[in-house]
């Protein structure tokens, strides 16, 4: 019970999310609608993976310093995770922008940046399997993901705020932010965060028991 | 004092070997004179965004040719005896600062060119000379550090580009708005932004390449 306790939290938080979120009310904006209930799965998509990013950079600096196989496991199956969290995010909206832009993929300055930065995280998949000696390998992906770091939340943070988005809350637009986002939403969206980051880091320490047998295997 | 010692030592050793072949300096030139010419006779008649776009991106690979030729191209016996007489952080801070040096040059000869090729000055000559320096002071930062990494994982070119892309594409989107911004001869003031955006991301990445140098350079 003791270890299972964060994982019942994050099921019935991401069930609650889920159900409160299509069913509840929320405030009527123009253009957005009813679509404004995306925000509850489209921005946490984003939370959880910048927390397994963190968990992966936390788990490099940690292989830089001691030199731990597992620790370097725990960072590229974190990444893994995360990778398809921002997939899943970059899906959600681009379905969202085709209802309320006209088009899946409208070269908003966050779609493309977002892209920009997943790709940072693939250049890090490609980098691992150029090297073929593990410790070697551990050391320099590494040191690439905690360099890579940086420029991802650069990327996805710093730079959008510099131009126009046709994000909500952004460049005129109507949006979430604390003038509209009222107390009913809050009380969905908060949980959602947690959740979804809690259900991302399960799956994270799943890949990792997963990885670990394989490699005892192959020993 | 050590420190200084040994990199006011390592920048002299890099120029003179540059010197004694003069190999990065004529070949680089060579490959942007060329490059130059050769869009001059694709576009003849330009407009002005069209212009600097192509700049950046014959400025881009050709950066990426002259700087990456520092890790790159150094035998492995080489980076031995540096590694016995120099401490890491000597190595990297000389090899920036060389590198920042030969960008400049070669940045400025090459905008003086191309300028003079297109017969077209933007309006306000001054900022775009400030934003050709910033942009070869950050390409030399990012792009010594990814060679370096590339250069340990064993495998040059193409792990080259498939590394330093994504972290340089929001430094070259800052690079072609602030471009942009001189071209039109806006107010300088508009462009301060962009500039205090471009110092930072140089001394992020200044921070954590002096941080992460050492771990890599260990073998």
């Amino acid at each position: 019970m003791n270890k299972l306790w964060w994982k019942i939290l994050g099921s019935v938080l991401v069930i609650y999310t889920a159900i409160a979120g299509l069913l509840l009310g929320v405030p009527h904006l123009a253009i957005l609608n009813e679509t404004i209930r995306n925000l509850y799965f489209h921005v946490p998509m984003w939370f959880a993976m910048l927390t397994l990013f963190s968990i992966s950079v936390f788990y490099s600096i940690k292989n830089l310093l001691y030199g731990k196989e597992a620790d370097d496991i725990r960072a590229v199956e974190s990444v893994n995770v995360g990778i398809v969290f921002s997939i899943l995010g970059l899906v959600t909206g681009a379905i969202w922008a085709k209802f309320t832009w006209g088009q899946f993929w409208s070269f908003d300055v966050k779609q493309n940046f977002t892209a920009v930065a997943i790709l940072l995280y693939f250049a890090y998949l490609v980098l691992r399997n150029a090297i073929d000696e593990q410790q070697k390998r551990a050391k320099i992906s590494a040191i690439y993901n905690i360099f890579a770091f940086p420029m991802m939340v650069v990327l996805i943070m710093v730079l959008p705020r510099l131009s126009d988005s046709l994000h909500p809350g952004n460049g005129g637009n109507p949006g979430f932010n604390s003038y509209d986002l009222d107390s009913r939403m809050r009380a969905v969206l908060y949980p959602a965060f947690i959740g979804w980051s809690i259900i991302g880091y399960w799956i994270y320490t799943i890949r990792f028991r997963i990885r670990t047998i394989e490699n005892k295997q192959n020993l | 004092m050590q420190l200084l010692h040994q990199v006011k030592y390592l920048i002299k050793k890099e120029v003179l070997l540059e010197w004694r072949s003069k190999y990065a300096l004529n070949g680089v030139l060579l490959y942007v004179v060329s490059t130059v010419f050769v869009c001059f006779l694709s576009f003849v008649s330009i407009v002005p965004v069209t212009w600097n776009a192509l700049f950046w991106i014959i400025m881009l690979f050709a950066s990426i040719n002259a700087v990456s030729k520092g890790f790159l191209h150094e035998s492995k016996g080489q980076q031995l005896y540096i590694y016995t007489i120099a401490s890491p952080l000597a190595l990297i801070i000389s090899k920036t600062i060389y590198n920042v040096l030969l960008m400049m040059l070669l940045t400025l000869i090459a905008l003086f060119f191309y300028m003079m090729v297109f017969d077209y000055v933007p309006q306000d000559l001054g900022l775009y000379i400030v934003a050709t320096v910033l942009g070869s002071l950050s390409f030399s930062t990012i792009f010594t550090m990814i060679s370096a990494i590339a250069s340990k994982a064993g495998n040059g070119g193409m792990l080259m580009a498939i590394l330093s892309f994504p972290v340089i594409i929001p430094v070259l989107i800052v690079l072609i708005k602030l471009t942009k911004n001189a071209i039109d001869g806006l107010d300088r003031s508009v462009s301060l932004d962009e500039i205090g955006l471009l110092l930072i991301i140089n001394a992020l990445v200044a921070a954590v390449t002096l941080l992460l140098f050492p771990y890599l350079w260990r073998d």
